[in-house]
């Protein structure tokens, strides 16, 4: 049996204590007040929230003090759509600044259909350990391996892999945040701007009958395009025509017209449009 | 421990699988009609070619030069001409800058007159840079070139001179049968090395399960100097150059460090050979013994072939390969690679081609670790595969590396006896690249 006094004296002395501290909580929360801009946690709240670091930034609450300072333009985050974009400038009463919306494209169209294997590999179901051990078993030693390292990289489930192994990027999820550049092992990934049309789908440096024989969408270094592209626009090197991005505005697709192999191709937003119809159909 | 051999702690015991070749005399390949010789063939620069599509040169031309220090040149391996230089399937799986010679038909293959010189009087560095000018690698596997490791600081004295006739790969019989056959030639290069480098005694470690080769050293010691020769006891990875040496010395490589920060320098039996042969006969390292073996080939054979000739070549040599061959490795079953492409060339390195069967590469379905402990006991540097495993499949590089990751030579031993069939060595592999990826980054 505890007495009641026992019972009160131990709530007076905690609750003496709780006011006490409670008292100095509040004086040094009135006395010691760090300011913070209120609009920090609203241009937050307004950005994606993903985290990605797609805009060179720790998170998303630091590229919203960068724009609050002026450091950024709301565009700089690629994964907002234009309509988030606008909201942030109008918020902050600041240019939404000029973003063309990027999208990464794969330099690869070679899958199983196209391009043949020459071994069967064993092991560690990654691109990156078939890369290491003789390429996986694929002919072409610069192709995509189709492991999806790539798929299981993106935060934002665009990546989906072809019936014949090829990942497909969807154009309206792909923000761009380069995860999938550096999840390739053979570097087949670039960001680019999604109205860039002219893409050499392969980085086969192989030339002629040794390129096709590795695989049949290969560039065999003809040069055919970058004669019937304007002047400057394509260039063969190292067995590959290059695209000079920087003349971009000159493409048309004369380009494409003679190429004998269907490496050099003209995309209208979607890249392999054909396959991402079948990427729900996959047979099992 | 001497009660129960010689040897270092851990490892695994594979069956060796020698018997196949052991005692098979070496034989000299004929010229094939094509050869293909990466300018890549060493660890460290590739060489720079010298020559272009439709030059002639002869047998022991050089046709690529040395690219700084850690680099040697190439030299042709049969007289013919240039066909092309262009990618080629490489040893290493991926394609390399390659240069195709058509070799000449009916040439009877006499090399230019000598271009090394005779090595007596030689100073230590003349030495080095004939042996450099030569093209010698060792040629246990890895490559290296020989006179980068004739060339220790001169803060860091050689106290020894350890010659690894090991051998401990599965299949593998070519530093057997040097021995075996050239002893006299395994002393001559000896004291070419010691002479260089300047040390007093020199260790032949020989695994017990070649004592015809042991024999034939110890009949043909050189008595002004101080060689002995040591028997080891078979285990795998008993080769392993810091393995030899604690076993030999008693001293540990420490972790980061090189042999020579112990006062020791190994070289491969087959690289004393050829220093040696190199100095008698005066052509540089164009041919080498490879061990061409394995149940899936019909006739096993030890041969001499001319570096650059293809896996082809040599494969329809021995007879061709069984019904159920199913892959095809170069160099030993634990560390070497698996080829896809018949037209890759045997390379200074590759010590031997093993033709296995379905039956012994069927793949194993993987089980999740239960902590059996059997790699740590395994694993010949002591550390702990199971949680560097564990550690690598979530991408946790950095912490694999303070749990020494970077100690790991990838023998295989913890993937050998590894109950659940884990790939730790494969992931090991990985981990590596990956965290020397991000170091350049």
């Amino acid at each position: 049996m505890i007495a009641p006094a026992e019972v009160l004296g131990s709530v007076a002395i905690l609750g003496g204590v709780a006011t006490v501290f409670g008292a100095a909580i509040s004086v040094v929360n009135a006395r010691f007040k760090v300011w913070e801009d209120p609009r920090v946690d609203a241009v937050r709240d307004l950005l994606p929230g993903a985290d990605c670091g797609a805009c060179g930034r720790a998170g998303c609450r630091a590229f919203a003090e960068a724009v609050i300072g002026g450091l950024a333009t709301p565009a700089e985050c690629t994964v907002m759509g234009p309509e988030d974009r606008s909201d942030v400038a109008e918020y902050l009463g600041v240019a939404a600044g000029s973003a063309h919306q990027q999208v990464a494209r794969l330099l690869c169209a070679g899958g199983r259909d196209v391009a043949p294997y020459k071994a069967v590999y064993h092991g560690i179901e990654s691109c990156a350990a078939a890369a290491a051990v003789s390429g996986g078993g694929k002919a072409c030693p610069w192709g995509c391996l189709g492991f999806a390292d790539c798929a299981v990289s993106c935060d934002f489930d665009a990546i989906e892999m072809s019936p014949f192994g090829l990942p497909v990027v969807d154009v309206d999820l792909c923000t761009a945040c380069g995860d999938c550049v550096d999840a390739c092992p053979l570097d087949l990934f670039v960001l680019m701007p999604v109205d860039h049309h002219l893409v050499v789908q392969c980085k086969n440096l192989l030339s002629g009958d040794a390129a096709e024989a590795v695989c049949s969408v290969a560039c065999n270094a003809c040069g055919r395009c970058a004669s019937d592209a304007v002047e400057g626009l394509i260039e063969m090197i190292d067995g590959l025509a290059v695209v000079d991005y920087d003349r971009i505005e000159s493409e048309n697709p004369n380009a494409l017209e003679r190429c004998p192999t269907g490496a050099i191709v003209w995309i209208e937003g979607q890249q392999f449009p054909e396959l991402l119809a079948g990427v729900g159909s996959e047979v099992s | 421990m001497k009660a129960f051999g010689v040897t270092f702690r851990h490892g695994v015991h594979p069956p060796d699988s020698k018997e196949l070749t052991e005692a098979v005399q070496v034989r000299r390949m004929p010229f094939p009609d094509r050869i293909a010789l990466p300018l890549r063939q060493h660890a460290g620069k590739p060489a720079r070619c010298l020559v272009r599509k439709g030059d002639r040169v002869e047998r022991g031309d050089k046709i690529a030069e040395a690219d700084g220090f850690v680099s040697v040149p190439i030299h042709a391996s049969a007289a013919g001409t240039v066909a092309a230089i262009d990618w080629w399937p490489h040893p290493d799986g991926s394609l390399a800058e390659t240069v195709v010679i058509d070799v000449e038909p009916f040439s009877p293959q006499i090399p230019r007159p000598r271009s090394v010189p005779h090595w007596e009087g030689l100073s230590p560095d003349e030495v080095r840079a004939a042996v450099q000018e030569a093209g010698v690698v060792g040629l246990g596997g890895a490559a290296f070139p020989t006179h980068v490791k004739l060339s220790p600081p001169p803060d860091l004295p050689i106290e020894w001179l350890l010659v690894n006739g090991a051998e401990c790969e599965p299949y593998l019989t070519t530093d057997h049968r040097t021995m075996v056959e050239h002893p006299e030639r395994v002393h001559f290069g000896i004291r070419i090395m010691m002479q260089c480098l300047g040390v007093e005694r020199a260790v032949i470690g020989v695994e017990k399960n070649k004592p015809d080769a042991i024999a034939e050293l110890e009949r043909s010691l050189p008595e002004d100097l101080d060689v002995t020769v040591m028997p080891l006891t078979v285990k795998y990875p008993q080769g392993a150059e810091k393995m030899l040496i604690e076993v030999v010395t008693g001293r540990e490589v420490p972790s980061g460090k090189l042999p020579m920060h112990v006062g020791a320098v190994v070289q491969n039996v087959g690289s004393i050979a050829t220093i040696a042969e190199v100095f008698e006969t005066g052509l540089p390292l164009i041919e080498r013994i490879v061990t061409v073996t394995g149940p899936g080939l019909r006739k096993p054979a030890n041969l001499i072939v001319p570096v650059g000739t293809m896996l082809v070549d040599v494969l329809e040599f021995c007879g061709g390969v069984t019904d159920d061959a199913a892959e095809i490795v170069f160099g030993g079953p634990m560390m070497g690679t698996s080829q896809p492409d018949m037209r890759t060339p045997i390379i200074k390195g590759t010590t031997g081609v093993v033709v296995l069967t379905a039956a012994h590469v069927k793949p194993k379905r993987t089980y999740p670790c239960i902590k059996c402990g059997h790699c740590l006991d395994a694993c010949p540097v002591f550390l702990n595969p199971s949680e560097l495993g564990i550690l690598a499949q979530a991408g946790r590089y950095e912490e694999m590396e303070r749990l020494h990751l970077l100690d790991c030579m990838l023998c295989g031993c913890c993937s050998y006896v590894c109950p659940s069939n884990i790939p730790l060595s494969q992931m090991f592999a990985l981990s590596k690249k990956a965290l020397r990826k991000r170091a350049a980054a």
